[in-house]
C-alpha cells in the first residue's frame, strides 16, 4: 500500500505547498542542514525542553527527536480542517452537558447507556451541575491523520487534558532561529499567540462571582511528571501561578495557594492533574497531588477547572465510534471530519471479524493512551498476533479495531538525505466564550522507516507545521 | 507575591549551588594542606570534613582520611547530601520547580552546569586531575551567578536568592573558622612555626581569601588579623559581617515590598549589629570557639525563621 506523501506526487513533481520550501532544500549544503539539526537538538537539550519515560531510569529525561522539515498545509486545507474540528467541539460540549442533565441522546437510541454505566471517565458528581460558560472541554488536542490529498480522518480527541502544546510552540521558535530566511520567503500563520489566547480563554470562563481581573494558576503534579516541562511553559508564558496540590487547601469557600504573603484565592485553575487525583475527599484518598475539598468549592461556583472534571467520557475510545452520530446529534449536520471506520470487539460478529483480520487491523485498548497495549497489525509478528488475539477473546470489551490506514508521509532529513516518514497532527483548539484554533499544531512523525506509530514515548519526533497565508 | 513554595525553591537553590562551590574551595584548600610535608593529612582531611558538616556520614561509611576517598565523598557521592554532584541534582531540581521565576539565561546556566558536571563527575577523579576539576566546578558555579546577577529583575525573587546564598555562605565560613578556631588561639609554643603559617594560609585559602588578606592586612599573617578579616571585615565578601548585611538588606527590601516586618528581621538584624559593633579582641576575650559556634546556631535558627515568615511550607 502506497502512501500518500505529502510533498512529492507520484512521478515525482512536487506538490504546491512545498514548492518552494524543496526549492530552498536543493540550494542547501547538506552538512550545514546536519549542523542545523545538530543546533536544534543542543537548544533542545539546554533549554530542558525535556520529557520524562516513567520506567526508564536510564533515560529519565529525554528530549523529543525534532526534525528540522515543516509540514506544510495550505490555507485552503487549513479551512477546512478548522471546520470540522470547530463543529467537533462544539458538538463534543454539547454532548457534554447533554449526558450530566437530560441524556437526550440516549433517550433519542443513538447511543447505549451502557457505555456510561460502568466507565470511570463518566462521574456521577458533574451530574446536574453547569460550568461557568457552560463549557467542559476547554482545552482539545484533536488528533488528525491523512491518508489521500482530500482525505482527512480524526483518529482521536483528546478532550480532557492534551499535551504537546509547548512542543508546537517550540518547535516554530526553533526554526524561526535556525532558518529566519525561511520565513521571510514562505508567508506562514503565525502560532506564538496560543499562550495569550489560552489567558484570555481561560479569563473569559472565570466563575460569575469573581470580579476584576481573575487570578489563573496552573495545576502540576509536580516536577517528576513527564508533561512537566510544558506545565512549566505555559504558566511562564500566560505569567500565572504554576501549583501543585500542596500549595493549595480550602478556605471560607474559596481555594487559596500559600504565598509569601499569606494565602490567596484561585478563581480558575488549568489543571494537568487527571480527574481521579483531583480531590481527595472526593476521588482517589490516596491522591496527594490534587486539593481536598475542590469539588465542593468547584459545584457551589467559586472557581472555574479547566477541563472540567468527567469530560473524559467525551474522548472516551468505547465511545469514539459513535461520533458520527454525536456530531449529527448536536450539530444537526453530518460530521466535517470523518472518524476512521471502527470496529467495538464487545459485539461478537465483529470480534470473529477481528480475530480473523488481525494481521490487516489495528486494535487499541478503550481505555489506553500512549501507544501502550496496542496491536498494529501489518508490523506485527504471528507470535504477538497470537498473545494478543488470547488477551483480545478474553476480554473483548476492552477493545475496538480499525483498518490500518495508509498514514500521510512528509520527508524528514536522514543521515542519506530525505526520506518519507509517517506523520499525523494535533491541532489545539481553545474554548470559552468563543472557539479559537491555533493555525497548525504539533505534527507527530514515526521517525523508524514504515513505522506508524507516532507516539514520543515510542520512537516518535516531532516537526513544526506549517499553515500557509494564502 | 511569590508562592511559599517558590520562595522556597529559590533559597534552596542558591544555597546549593553556594555549597557547591564551597565544597570545592574546601578540597583546594584541603589538597595544599596535605601536600604540605609538616603537616599530619588524615588529621588535615578530616577537618575538612568537619568544615564541609559530614564527617559523620564519612565516618560511617569509610575507615581512614586520604584525598582519593575524601574529595571522591565530597565531588561525587549522592549519598552524600552535600557533595558537590548531590547540590547540582538539588539545585537543579529545585531550579526546575521555579522554573517560572527564572529568566532563560538564569535556568539555563544551571541546567547546562548540570549536564556538565554529571558528565566530569561520572568517573571517579584521578588526584592529579582534581584541580582542574575543582576550577571547573568554580567557573560553572560563578557562570550561574554571572547569568542571574546579569539577568533577573531585582524584586522579592532576587531577594530570596540571595537571603539564600548568604546564609550558606556565612555559616560556611562560620564553620571553617570554628573547625580550625585552635590555630588561630594566641599560644606561645606555636607562634611564627611554619605550620601554623600553613595552617593560616590554607583557612584563608578556604574561602579564597590568601591574596586579598595581603591587600588589606600585614604580607605576613597574624591569627587575629585572619579572625578580624573573616568575622568583621565588612567588604571582604565571604566575611559573616558581609553576609549578615546581605541578608539584613534583602530581608529588608521584602519587607518595604510586604509592607510587612517578621521575627527574623529583628534576628537578623540583631545579629548584623552584634558583627558590626564588635572588634575582634573582645570576641578573642569572650571565647572565639563560643562566639563561632552561637553564631552557627543563630544562623540556623534564623533559616527556620525566614521559612515561617514566608510561608516556605
Amino acid at each position: 500500500m502506497k502512501a500518500f506523501d505529502e510533498m512529492i506526487k507520484t512521478g515525482g513533481d512536487v506538490r504546491p505547498p512545498y514548492e518552494q520550501l524543496k526549492c530552498w532544500l536543493d540550494t542547501q549544503n547538506p552538512e550545514r542542514l546536519a549542523q542545523k539539526a545538530l543546533d536544534a537538538e543542543n537548544v533542545f537539550r539546554k533549554t530542558g525542553i525535556t520529557f520524562a519515560v516513567y520506567g526508564d531510569e536510564e533515560a529519565a529525561e529525554r528530549i523529543i527527536p525534532f526534525d528540522i522539515i515543516p509540514r506544510i498545509i495550505t490555507g485552503n486545507e487549513w479551512r477546512r480542517l478548522s471546520q470540522g474540528i470547530e463543529q467537533r467541539v462544539m458538538a463534543l460540549n454539547a454532548f457534554l452537558d447533554d449526558i450530566y442533565h437530560r441524556q437526550e441522546i440516549i433517550r433519542a437510541g443513538r447511543i447505549p447507556r451502557e457505555l456510561f454505566t460502568h466507565n470511570d471517565a463518566y462521574l456521577p458528581e458533574m451530574v446536574g451541575f453547569r460550568p461557568p460558560g457552560n463549557v467542559y472541554t476547554h482545552i482539545i488536542g484533536v488528533d488528525i491523520v491523512r491518508t489521500q490529498e482530500n482525505q482527512f480522518y480524526v483518529l482521536e480527541d483528546n478532550a480532557r487534558t492534551p499535551s504537546g502544546v509547548s512542543y508546537m510552540l517550540e518547535n516554530r521558535e526553533t526554526m524561526m532561529q535556525l532558518f529566519p530566511e525561511l520565513f521571510q520567503q514562505i508567508k506562514v500563520r503565525p502560532v506564538e499567540t496560543y499562550p495569550k489566547l489560552l489567558r484570555q480563554s481561560l479569563a473569559a470562563v472565570a466563575p460569575p462571582g469573581c470580579k476584576g481581573p481573575p487570578t489563573i494558576a496552573v495545576l502540576t503534579p509536580g516536577i517528576f511528571n513527564s508533561a512537566y516541562f510544558e506545565h512549566a511553559f505555559l504558566a511562564d508564558q500566560m505569567g500565572v501561578e504554576l501549583v501543585e496540590g500542596s500549595d493549595l487547601k480550602v478556605e471560607d469557600g474559596k481555594v487559596v495557594m500559600r504565598t509569601t504573603e499569606g494565602n490567596r484565592a484561585i478563581d480558575v485553575l488549568y489543571r494537568r492533574v487527571d480527574d481521579s487525583f483531583l480531590d481527595p475527599l472526593t476521588f482517589r484518598r490516596d491522591s496527594a497531588l490534587g486539593v481536598p475539598g475542590i469539588m465542593d468549592v468547584y459545584r457551589s461556583g467559586n472557581i472555574t477547572i479547566a477541563n472540567a472534571p468527567g469530560t473524559g467520557i467525551a474522548d472516551d475510545k468505547a465511545l469514539y465510534s459513535y461520533m458520527p452520530e454525536i456530531v449529527e446529534f448536536y450539530t444537526g449536520r453530518k460530521a466535517i471530519l470523518e472518524n476512521v471506520p471502527t470496529h467495538r470487539c464487545s459485539e461478537p460478529d465483529t470480534l470473529k471479524y477481528v480475530l480473523e483480520n488481525l494481521a490487516d487491523l489495528v486494535v487499541k485498548e478503550v481505555h489506553g493512551s500512549g501507544g501502550y497495549g496496542m496491536l498494529v497489525g501489518p508490523a506485527s509478528t504471528k507470535k504477538e498476533r497470537e498473545v494478543f488475539a488470547a488477551k483480545l477473546s478474553a476480554n473483548p470489551k476492552n477493545y475496538i479495531a480499525q483498518p490500518t490506514l495508509a498514514l500521510s508521509t512528509t520527508p524528514i532529513m536522514t543521515e542519506k538525505g530525505l526520506a518519507p516518514r509517517h506523520v499525523d497532527l494535533r491541532p489545539f483548539v481553545l474554548v470559552s466564550d468563543r472557539i479559537r484554533i491555533t493555525p497548525g499544531g504539533l505534527t507527530r512523525v514515526a521517525l523508524k522507516e514504515g513505522s506508524l506509530v507516532v507516539n514520543s514515548s515510542q520512537g516518535g519526533g516531532t516537526k513544526d507545521t506549517w499553515v500557509l497565508d494564502d | 507575591m511569590l508562592l511559599g513554595r517558590t520562595a522556597n525553591g529559590l533559597y534552596w537553590m542558591f544555597r546549593y549551588i553556594e555549597r557547591a562551590e564551597n565544597m570545592a574551595r574546601l578540597i583546594d584548600a584541603g589538597l595544599r594542606m596535605a601536600l604540605t610535608k609538616t603537616s599530619d593529612a588524615p588529621e588535615e582531611w578530616s577537618s575538612v570534613l568537619m568544615s564541609a558538616g559530614v564527617k559523620i556520614g564519612y565516618d560511617s561509611k569509610y575507615a581512614e582520611y586520604n584525598a582519593g576517598l575524601v574529595s571522591d565523598f565530597l565531588l561525587r557521592d549522592l549519598n552524600n547530601p552535600s557533595s558537590v554532584m548531590s547540590c547540582v541534582e538539588t539545585a537543579r531540581l529545585n531550579a526546575r520547580m521555579v522554573r517560572t521565576a527564572l529568566t532563560r539565561e538564569a535556568w539555563e546556566s544551571v541546567n547546562e552546569t548540570w549536564m556538565i558536571l554529571k558528565s566530569t563527575l561520572a568517573n571517579p577523579i584521578p588526584e592529579t586531575d582534581l584541580p582542574r576539576v575543582l576550577d571547573q566546578i568554580k567557573r560553572e558555579t560563578a557562570i550561574i551567578r554571572g547569568a542571574f546577577h546579569g539577568t533577573m529583575l531585582r524584586n522579592e525573587i532576587f531577594n530570596f536568592a540571595r537571603i539564600g546564598t548568604f546564609i550558606e555562605r556565612g555559616d560556611n565560613t562560620a564553620r571553617i573558622l570554628d573547625v580550625k578556631y585552635y590555630v588561630l588561639l594566641p599560644s606561645i609554643s606555636y607562634v611564627g612555626t611554619t605550620l601554623d603559617n600553613f595552617q593560616w594560609e590554607s583557612i584563608l585559602r578556604s574561602v579564597s581569601a590568601h591574596r586579598s588578606y595581603r591587600w588589606v592586612y600585614d604580607v605576613e599573617y597574624n591569627p587575629v588579623n585572619i579572625a578580624d578579616y573573616l568575622i568583621l571585615n565588612s567588604r571582604m565578601p565571604r566575611s559573616l559581617n558581609f553576609c549578615y548585611s546581605n541578608i539584613v538588606d534583602n530581608l529588608r527590601f521584602l519587607a518595604n515590598d510586604y509592607g510587612r516586618r517578621h521575627a527574623c528581621h529583628d534576628m537578623a538584624e540583631g545579629i548584623m549589629t552584634l558583627l558590626q559593633d564588635n572588634d575582634i579582641r573582645t570576641i578573642f576575650d569572650s571565647g572565639l570557639h563560643e562566639f563561632l559556634s552561637d553564631l552557627i546556631y543563630q544562623t540556623n535558627s534564623l533559616s527556620t525563621k525566614i521559612a515561617e515568615a514566608y510561608n516556605f511550607d
